[in-house]
């Protein structure tokens, strides 16, 4: 990186740290603090996507569609999550080569369960064996993105759903009044009020999601943790020219502070939010700050 | 072989009893459960051990963050932030690794490197922080005419802790610590992912679910059985967490005992 870095046995402890920091693999490690936020700014919307089709399916007045939608928000919150992830990447996984080997090879003869393996024919493959590396990569990160919100779509589908409900009853018998029809209501009045019943719950798992992102090495994407554990370990003068011992402790202190850096900045800005949002509404919160401005 | 030779043979394979091999080809049903049922021990180990050592510290710290003096409200409110501000995964990585660079500084830092006790004293941490910010939550909500009352009748200091404050809190803070406890149960199964090695694979429920994951590339059977168990577990504990909020309720009328409503499961 910097022009003095051609020898690093020569260098004086500060200069020997600023080349050791901006070597390529740690410029790799910086960009997978980049994956972590892309993850969470595609997880977040999809997730609330799809929590807002489950709780509106739960609440459907057709009852297959809400059973659907109260087993989907069941299921998913009833088992330990990082079983979930683990079980999801290889069931997307198998459940896409599946589809794709009926569609490309339909006389394909032999069964695709085998004992121990799963076969199905090479151009069913996803992503070819043939394609570039980073087919493989992008799509490890798109199954990870799509685990990631069907979990979550559950839990924020839990809280849209009880947000719906608590919306006052008064507000939709005045929409029934004007001969609003329940699709009107439905757009018109509950979504728009539910919000402010929402964000505490939602704001608690968007806490929780940045939480879960070191999952994301148990997905097999190269994130943060992975390189915090390449990039600590021991390294001998013979393979690097950059040797030291056993740092990997002080890469994940770093990644803790990261977290207690990022968890605490949501708070804030989480706050202001829920300030905002409750102004003027009939809540206690929205009379506490009528009364504080009085 | 028979069913009733598996159990025998892997019952208690996660504790290093038994058969040394893991099976390796034919896996049938049966061993599967077995094995993943024997892994159970191990989360009911953590969560049970972390859940009750925990408690006290929690209680503790409830205090702390509620007490006047800054040295004692600032620690306790660093610590709840610490624990509850980062991802348990990435606490388990680093107590690891902070407890392997200590084996070079003392003797005594070695069991602290293997999971039984390192990674127990992470969750006894974390769980005393998330039960510290609910029990918080449940001091401060003490109804004001409890505490009157208490001193009416002259008690103050240790006694009116005791019996007025400390019972009303707990009462207050109980179905949410049910959740927490359900939690924290699901949370063990973070242990054998985050550097703490699984010695002779002695693992729990999550890793013999994932090893027959691996080798038979089929998710469909390991993860329903693992999450079958859990299922059970979830049950024990609201069931076990039902009575004690039975008897922490006893003297309020009927209408006015508190149900625990469950809203178990967010990762942390």
């Amino acid at each position: 990186m910097f022009s003095f870095c051609t020898d690093p046995d020569t260098l004086s402890d500060l200069a020997w740290m600023a080349c050791y920091l901006t070597t390529g693999k740690h410029l790799n490690f910086y960009y997978a603090f980049g994956t972590v936020l892309v993850l969470l700014a595609i997880t977040a919307p999809t997730a609330l996507a799809f929590g807002f089709a489950g709780a509106s399916a739960a609440r459907s007045r057709v009852l297959p569609l809400s059973l659907l939608g109260k087993g989907y928000i069941a299921i998913v919150r009833g088992v330990p999550d990082i079983a979930f992830f683990m079980f999801f990447v290889i069931a997307l996984d198998q459940g896409l080569e599946f589809l794709k080997h009926q569609w490309v090879c339909p006389d394909w003869d032999q069964p695709i369960r085998q004992g121990n393996d799963f076969l199905v024919c090479q151009a069913a493959k996803v992503p070819l064996g043939t394609s570039p590396q980073w087919m493989h990569k992008t799509y490890s990160f798109f199954v990870a993105v799509f685990t990631f919100a069907i979990v979550f779509g559950a839990f924020a589908a839990n809280v849209l759903y009880g947000a719906m409900r608590a919306v006052p009853r008064a507000q939709l018998e005045t929409a029934e009044a004007y001969g609003m029809t329940h699709r009107q209501t439905f757009w018109r009045i509950t979504v728009p009020q539910m919000w402010v019943y929402a964000l505490p719950g939602l704001s608690n798992l968007w806490m929780v999601l940045i939480k879960s992102t070191p999952l994301l090495f148990l997905l097999g994407v190269e994130d943060i943790v992975y390189w915090a554990r390449e990039l600590g370990g021991t390294k001998t003068p013979r393979f690097t020219d950059y040797p030291h011992g056993d740092w990997r402790m002080w890469y994940f202190l770093v990644l803790l502070v990261f977290y207690l850096a990022f968890t605490r900045v949501s708070e804030v800005v989480l706050d202001r939010v829920m300030a905002r949002l409750t102004l003027g509404q009939a809540t206690t919160g929205g009379d506490a700050q009528r009364k504080a401005e009085a | 072989m028979s069913c009733v030779q598996t159990i025998m043979d892997y019952g208690l394979r996660s504790l290093g009893y038994g058969e040394r091999l893991l099976p390796r080809t034919d896996f049938t049903l049966c061993q599967q459960f077995t094995l993943i049922g024997s892994g159970l021990i191990w989360n009911i180990y953590f969560g049970a051990l972390a859940l009750i050592a925990g408690f006290f510290l929690a209680t503790a710290l409830a205090l702390g963050k509620g007490a006047r003096p800054a040295w004692i409200r600032k620690p306790s409110e660093w610590f709840i932030f610490v624990f509850r501000g980062s991802p348990l995964f990435i606490q388990f990585f680093f107590a690891y690794f902070l407890f392997l660079s200590l084996k070079g500084v003392s003797p005594v830092f070695d069991p602290f490197s293997s999971a039984w006790l390192g990674a127990l004293v992470v969750l006894f941490f974390n769980t005393a922080a998330y039960s510290a910010e609910i029990f918080h939550g449940a001091l401060k909500s003490i109804p004001r005419g409890d505490v009157e009352a208490a001193d009416a009748y002259g008690m103050s200091g240790w006694p009116r802790f005791r019996r007025i404050i400390w019972p009303t809190m707990l009462r207050l803070a109980w179905p949410g610590y049910t959740n927490e406890a359900i939690f924290l149960f699901h949370a063990t199964t973070l242990v054998f992912f985050s550097g703490f090695p699984a010695q002779q694979q002695k693992g729990d429920a999550l890793y013999y679910a994932s090893y027959f994951a691996d080798k038979t590339f089929n998710p469909f059977i390991p993860y329903p059985i693992l999450a079958f168990y859990f299922v059970l577990l979830t049950l024990a504990i609201t069931g076990i967490f039902g009575l004690i909020n039975r008897r922490l309720n006893r003297h309020l009328p009927a209408e006015q005992r508190r149900k625990i409503r469950l809203r178990p499961n967010l990762i942390r």
